[in-house]
């Protein structure tokens, strides 16, 4: 198991950071972060709070835009095309690259509707596409058999771990290529927790997933690969393993064992 | 010791607040028992249904004349002129001073809509009486200014600040992650506006909605010196028409306490609590409906 998750180095970049600085109002939130992120592997981002993780991952599909006052330098690349070209449209970007967030957020209507959001907003009008998309997007989330009779009840009804599958099955919906997760079992309990690691095993196979987690077990369990952030730094980037087991770098092994942070 | 006495302190509160809450019932039954105590003797003299339906308004006449149908259709025509105009100009304001704007016109736009609430009727009505009127009856070649159309545009106007600031209130408390969610599909900002926040501020935006409705159908000086006060039932909205409000505040100076018109005005008065209490009800009903659905989901 562990030899195979080595076996990843060779997979093409499917995401690249090249340089990336980000600015907001004067405090420089990320430093030159250069990352590669390989197609259908798990990426996972650990480091202490407002290290700059998260901002990272919201660089990589354009979700600081929405934010007054951020600004960027640097490169980053989606199958070799800068997502920040004058050219593309971040609309369009974040149909590619699609996110799951912190704390489960469906929308407040009917389980099928939160599914058929967004196919609808890119045009599918068809009931019995919806339809198909609905089953379809439930069943890779592992949900479908839970909600199955209630696809018309309110999302809100179901649990925290279920609500968060939603909102995987709700990405997933909308056919994207790479899926970020900020800290995607923070608000879970153990048994939801591990549901929801299974499912991104399951769904790297199909998707490249960047995950950012406060948890290290998460990210020993569930990645190929680890970037350790500090400060705005990427400090260390390397497979899972060697990270957990041998890193290269002081504060990495600090951080890791528990020193700090 | 101590916490003996924070227990008293404590029941203590509890009891000032309750008496306060009673205090407010109380008064509201007392007003309540007061019109229909003035009020009812007019329902007997000229019956229920005879007063609602009756067209003839004749309070001096020998025998006097209590209908009070064309007063009851000037109130609804104006007020739900007002609404028409009011509501969607008010939630629009609300979604570009929420959704759109930059914080520091968003904060300025509000401070000043807030303060135009403020602003006395009686300025209103003089506003709408010597800019709007000659205004209208120019633009629209009409014989009189004084219309319903003049009323419910005034009223309109009144009702706004009411309707944007609770509706901006409403859309401002759309969690930040509905939007975020929508924006992260692909959605559009403007989709994300349409799709997800206007349903989700949805129960808001009704109690906005009520709010200036109830506060276009109870407002009295304003309607009296634009409406143009013509006792009759108005035939579009470009006829004067005269609102139940407005008539008790021209008649009141000329009954005779006790008498049978002073009833007749207070019978008019509880239709003008009635067709209030309605709308209350309704936004009521509707309110608990939406929110014992969120609450019961959440569970």
């Amino acid at each position: 198991m562990k030899m195979l998750k080595g076996g990843y180095m060779g997979n093409k970049n499917k995401m690249e950071t090249r340089n990336l600085n980000l600015y907001y109002k004067g405090f420089q939130a990320l430093i030159n972060v250069s990352l590669p992120i390989k197609e259908n592997t798990v990426t996972a981002l650990i480091g202490p709070s407002g290290c700059g993780k998260s901002t990272f991952l919201r660089t990589l599909n354009r979700m600081n835009d929405v934010i007054d006052g951020t600004r960027i330098e640097g490169e980053v690349l989606l199958d070799n095309d800068s997502i920040y070209d004058v050219g593309v449209d971040p609309v369009v970007l974040r149909k590619k690259v699609g996110m799951v967030f912190q704390r489960p957020n469906p929308f407040p209507m009917s389980i099928y509707d939160n599914i058929a959001y967004g196919p609808r907003i890119h045009g599918h009008k068809k009931k019995d596409t919806l339809n198909e998309i609905v089953e379809n997007s439930l069943r890779a989330a592992a949900l479908w058999d839970e909600v199955k009779d209630r696809l018309h009840k309110s999302a809100l009804g179901l649990s925290g771990g279920q609500q968060q599958r939603l909102v995987i099955a709700r990405v997933l919906a909308v056919d994207p290529q790479v899926i970020l997760m900020d800290e995607p079992a923070s608000a879970l309990d153990p048994i939801s927790t591990a549901k929801l690691e299974d499912l991104i095993h399951q769904l790297k196979s199909n998707y490249t997933i960047v995950i950012v987690t406060h948890n290290m077990q998460q990210a020993a369990r569930v990645s190929d690969f680890t970037g350790f952030f500090l400060n705005g730094e990427m400090i260390e980037y390397d497979v899972t393993n060697t990270i957990f087991t041998a890193p290269r770098i002081k504060r990495t092994e600090d951080y890791i064992t528990g020193r700090f942070g | 010791m101590k916490t003996r006495l924070s227990d008293y302190y404590e029941k203590g509160i509890k009891y000032l607040l309750g008496l306060i809450a009673g205090t407010s019932i109380l008064i509201l039954f007392l007003i309540f028992f007061l019109l229909f105590r003035e009020g009812i003797g007019a329902f007997h003299y000229v019956g229920v249904l005879d007063f609602i339906f009756g067209t003839k308004w004749l309070p001096v006449s020998e025998p006097p004349h209590f209908g009070a149908l064309p007063m009851i259709i000037g109130s609804i025509i104006v007020t739900l002129g007002a609404g028409i105009i009011a509501i969607p100009a008010g939630i629009g304001i609300a979604v570009y001073l929420a959704e759109v704007a930059p914080r520091s016109v968003r904060e300025i736009a509000k401070a000043v809509i807030e303060l135009l609430a403020g602003i006395p009727s009686v300025v209103y009505g003089f506003l709408g009486l010597t800019v709007l009127a000659p205004i209208i009856k120019d633009l629209l070649d009409l014989p009189s200014a004084l219309t319903a159309f003049t009323a419910a545009l005034v009223l309109a106007i009144m009702a706004l600040p009411t309707v944007v600031s609770i509706s901006e209130d409403a859309l401002d408390a759309v969690p930040r992650e509905y939007r975020e969610a929508s924006l992260a599909l692909g959605a559009t900002k403007w989709e994300t506006t349409v799709k997800i926040v206007l349903p989700s501020a949805r129960s808001g935006l009704m109690a906005a909605s009520m709010l200036g409705l109830g506060r276009a159908v109870g407002e009295t000086m304003a309607v009296l010196m634009v409406a143009g006060n013509a006792m009759i039932i108005p035939h579009s909205i470009f006829d004067p028409v005269r609102t139940i409000t407005a008539n008790i505040a021209a008649e009141m100076g000329e009954t005779v306490q006790g008498g049978l018109h002073y009833q007749a005005l207070f019978g008019l008065g509880i239709i003008l609590f009635t067709i209030t209490f309605v709308i209350n009800l309704i936004t009521d009903l509707i309110f608990t409906k939406t929110s014992s659905v969120k609450r019961g989901a959440s569970l």
